[in-house]
């Protein structure tokens, strides 16, 4: 047992001994967890998708049984009890549970009911819940309607009606504007101040920084438990910034990543920051007087890659066997011109203008139904706009769409491949999908074979693969037409670091050689791999710039460095602001 | 081990308090889900209006051809027969190969040929034959063309009896239908399409609400609450067993007011055997939704196995006794095999309690099975 958890002498709310839970034949899902949350703290679930974190949950929900080992929740064992703890836990399964046909109020009732929730009692506690929630308004409206904040926040008012002792959250968080996101947070930790026990599961690593209690899962093992901050701790004074002058940042980058010394890196906004091994400085850059390094505070996600034992390295032999494309006369591959797109009377994109030069990286930053995929089915000419245009290399989408998407490579959000064909037909369709055919074909996809290392794996159905190898083949699929275009819709949200470095290193070298890429991700992190970003916010963009001038406007007294999502929440408070002077 | 009764009392509040709970939560999801809705009461309107109206298995005015050989008093009587025969739309012609295209390419459904010596058989007193040439690629209307023009024959000689023209026939069969003397296919084609639409709620709907509750993630965030297994499923199934009731007793009222079905039973015998017929239908969407938890795979287990059986296993559209061995033993455990003939006798020849107590008898116990198997399958876990 870690020291921190000799702190608090209280039982544990849940204890979990050797947990095994397979499915199939294939490696377990879940393979001798070992762990403990206690009560009046956030325990954080942290790890990519995939990780077991959802089984992990549904373990102590009762609602499935470990195969080898036991699961205890508030002292009853899950297989002889689960009535009991039926009774004792609030859980909010992903997606929040909630009827989306029945209004706020109905949802409430069924769940007082059905949580037992007495008659007297109840006047009471809904007035507490909708305030507390901010829903008092919207009782009368129908769940579906509601917002995705507003709904994340009805189902925690559902699982909270008769007050639990241990509150179970399945992925609270993804997908909801990050101001919903922070008000969840600050609720939540009100709740433990009263001692009850939250589990918050997340893929996402900021969010693992702020829980009190940490259990990383990847692949189906426990990597860690503890605190956050011994976890960061593992890499304590050996994370580096480097900023100033240093010239073509991605290709610094990879010949950064291939040094020996050199665990980690990643781009942020203008400069690089890097993770070193133990007692090692990053080398100087030559050829560069502005240059500076900056030791930086670590983050959870440095430190869970270093656990990993460092990320991939630098070089990407997808961009280096690209041709290059000629940075010609400077005109704009992708311009928007005042796209709008109007559903009836509801706007879904508003106005949304941009121009994305060759070999920039430009992202569309906000929560989903804010209008990013709108605008990005504009872009590649699936859907009509009612005003506006745009251009993508060169074509006008209204006249020449065809010729347009030709140029262009999609991956699709959750990597839209064929589940049922195997990797090797998955790649053969898309070949003949881009207009590849005969010698050219077979050359493409062999490249493709090798350079991901495909081979073995040719038979497999494309669903039976990890979500790594998924994302792998997902932009295989994409380039195999050399497009000089790449849109990406939410490519690295879920996966885990290792995997998102390796794809990011394709890009960067993509990106290199001229090709350019539009992203769009709710993923703050992610933004800050963008050359600019375009903040999106309920149909229309509030703010454009480079990662970095955003941070910078909203810095100040209160808010020295800023994150991405600092950012953005001030970005959004601001625009609100303004409209209602 | 003593058992505080206030305790006992308190859980079995509880239980009626959850259980109201989820009905009523039904209830609201039934009214204002359109696919409910669209399931429940119009998808039965376009059965019964393709049943009452479209669909008609009697033979009216089917196209023949008729070729008389030798125009003689006698055979000109006996053609004007065929014209009058409110079964045909007579084509003449002189020679059979006049229509032998016309056959082949559906124009007229049959030849029917007098012969050049069937006024000398008849004179004669030999027994005169006419010819009907069929098309044995579609039996269905190759045997109504044949039964109806031996009929017609047949009438035209008795009539001939009566007015002391000819001699009489050594027997002459006369036919009686009892309880639907007009043979009118909507008679028998709307009470059994009824069974068809209860199949519907019962099954196809019932499965996809369960499983969309499992697509959802709605029926993970209920099993965690202390709601038991048993209850989520009579939670379920009393509100669909109303509108199963609601839907059939719209088909009732449209069957007697606007398509003049008579109703000769009574309304407690439609009630039990309907109400028993729900209970396999029932039970058996919640055993497929239980196996499948995915709304798609539920609608097309339920059309392949309760709507089409009880479509074409039941004797709805086919008699049973014609077919294959093996297929009328797999008809034993179609429960809209039961239903159908109960409801088309309740409809037009009144209450034969006898009868519809074994189909009472044989819905309920297959109920029980399908019901069983739910049940078992239906734990509170996932996965």
């Amino acid at each position: 047992m870690s020291g921190s958890d000799a702190e608090i002498g209280a039982a544990p709310f849940v204890r979990l001994t050797a947990v095994t839970k397979r499915f199939g034949a294939a490696s377990p899902a879940l393979d001798a967890i070992q762990g403990d949350i206690k009560g009046g703290r956030i325990t954080g679930l942290v790890g990519p998708d995939g990780a077991g974190k959802t089984t992990l949950i549904r373990l102590m929900t009762g609602l499935m049984l470990p195969d080898e080992g036991t699961v205890e929740v508030l002292g009853y064992d899950t297989r002889k009890d689960p009535a009991s703890i039926q009774a004792a836990i609030g859980y909010m399964p992903q997606r929040f549970g909630l009827y989306e046909d029945l209004s706020v109020q109905e949802n409430l009732d069924l769940y007082a009911d059905l949580r037992g929730l007495p008659l007297a009692e109840r006047g009471r506690t809904f007035a507490e819940l909708l305030e507390f929630t901010d829903l008092a308004r919207f009782t009368t409206r129908l769940a579906g309607k509601l917002s995705g904040g507003m709904k994340q926040k009805l189902g925690l008012a559902c699982a909270l009606l008769r007050k639990p002792r241990l509150l179970l959250l399945d992925e609270p968080g993804v997908g909801v504007d990050p101001i919903s996101r922070r008000d969840l947070w600050k609720m939540v930790e009100n709740l433990t101040a009263e001692g009850i026990g939250v589990l918050w599961s997340t893929a996402y690593l900021d969010e693992a920084e702020a829980c009190d209690h940490v259990l990383l899962l990847n692949q189906g093992k426990l990597l860690f438990a503890g605190s956050p901050q011994e976890m960061t701790g593992r890499v304590e004074n050996r994370v580096f910034r480097l900023s100033g002058t240093i010239g073509r940042r991605r290709e610094r980058l990879a010949r950064l990543l291939d040094q020996e010394e050199v665990v980690d890196g990643v781009i942020q906004g203008e400069a690089i920051r890097l993770v070193m091994k133990p007692g090692l400085t990053p080398p100087p850059i030559e050829g560069s007087s502005s240059s500076r390094v900056t030791a930086t505070p670590p983050r959870f996600e440095d430190a869970f890659v270093d656990m990993l034992g460092g990320g991939p390295g630098g070089r990407s032999r997808l961009a280096e066997t690209q041709r290059p494309f000629a940075t010609d006369g400077g005109r704009p591959v992708i311009e928007a011109r005042g796209l709008t797109k109007r559903f009836g009377d509801f706007t879904a994109a508003d106005n949304i203008t941009f121009d994305i030069p060759r070999g920039e990286i430009f992202g569309l930053l906000g929560p989903n139904g804010a209008g990013k995929s709108t605008t990005f089915k504009m872009l590649c000419g699936l859907l009509k706009p009612t005003a506006g245009e745009g251009r993508v290399a060169g074509f006008d989408l209204r006249r020449d769409a065809a010729e347009a998407r030709n140029r262009l490579g999609y991956m699709a959000q959750k990597f839209s491949l064929y589940g049922d064909l195997s990797v090797l037909q998955n790649l053969n369709f898309f070949a003949g999908v881009y207009g590849l055919s005969g010698a050219k074909k077979r050359e493409r996809i062999e490249l493709m074979t090798e350079i991901f290392d495909f081979r073995a794996i040719h038979a497999m159905s494309a669903k039976d693969l990890p979500l790594g190898l998924k994302q792998r083949l997902a932009l295989a699929c994409a380039v195999l037409h050399e497009p000089e275009v790449l849109f990406l819709d939410e490519p690295t949200s879920g996966v885990d670091p290792i995997t998102r470095r390796e794809f990011w290193t394709h890009i960067n070298g993509l990106v290199e050689k001229g090709v350019t890429v539009l992203v769009t991700t709710h993923f703050m992190d992610e933004a800050e791999y963008c050359d600019r970003i375009s903040l999106i916010y309920r149909g229309r963009s509030i703010a454009l710039g480079s990662p970095d001038e955003m941070k910078a406007r909203v810095a100040g007294k209160e808010l020295p460095d800023p994150t991405m999502e600092d950012a953005f929440i001030a970005l959004v408070q601001g625009s609100e602001a303004k409209e209602a002077a | 081990m003593s058992v505080d009764p206030k305790k006992l009392e308190a859980e079995r509040s509880g239980r009626a308090r959850r259980f109201a709970a989820l009905v009523r939560k039904e209830s609201y999801q039934v009214v204002r889900d359109p696919s409910s809705i669209l399931i429940a009461f119009v998808l039965p309107l376009i059965l019964l209006f393709l049943f009452g109206y479209g669909v008609s298995l009697d033979t009216t005015q089917t196209r023949i051809g008729l070729v008389v050989e030798e125009a003689t008093p006698l055979t000109r009587d006996l053609a004007a027969s065929f014209q009058a025969s409110r079964y045909f739309a007579v084509v003449n012609g002189r020679d059979r190969r006049e229509f032998e295209d016309d056959l082949v390419l559906g124009r007229v459904r049959g030849i029917i040929v007098i012969p050049a010596r069937f006024a000398a058989d008849h004179a004669a007193g030999r027994d005169p034959a006419v010819q009907v040439i069929v098309d044995g690629s579609d039996p269905n209307t190759a045997n109504f063309v044949q039964n109806y023009a031996q009929g017609t024959v047949a009438n035209w000689e008795r009539q001939r009896t009566q007015e002391g023209q000819g001699q009489p026939p050594a027997i002459a069969a006369e036919q009686r239908f009892w309880f639907n003397p007009q043979l009118t296919s909507r008679n028998f084609l709307v009470p059994g399409s009824i069974a068809i639409v209860m199949t519907l709620v019962g099954t196809l709907l019932t499965s996809l609400v369960v499983a969309r509750e499992w697509e959802r993630g709605t029926m993970e965030a209920m099993m965690a609450t202390p709601v038991s297994a048993a209850e989520l499923l009579a939670g379920k199934l009393l509100p669909y067993f109303i509108l199963g009731l609601a839907s059939m007793t719209l088909c009732v009222l449209l069957a007697v007011f606007l398509f003049g079905v008579p109703f000769r039973g009574s309304v407690i015998a439609l009630y039990a055997l309907s109400a028993t017929f729900l209970m396999p239908a029932l039970g058996q969407g919640l055993l497929i939704s239980a196996a499948t938890k995915n709304q798609f795979l539920a609608s097309q287990l339920a059309l392949i196995s309760a709507f089409l059986p009880a479509f074409l296993l039941s004797g709805f559209l086919f008699e049973i006794n014609s077919m294959p061995t093996v297929i009328q033993w797999i008809t034993y455990i179609v429960p809209a095999r039961y239903l159908i003939p109960s409801l088309q006798t309740v409809f037009l020849a009144g209450d034969i309690w006898p009868m519809f107590g074994r189909a009472i008898a044989v819905m309920f116990l297959i109920g029980c099975v399908f019901f069983a198997l739910a049940a078992r399958s239906t734990r509170k876990r996932i996965g």
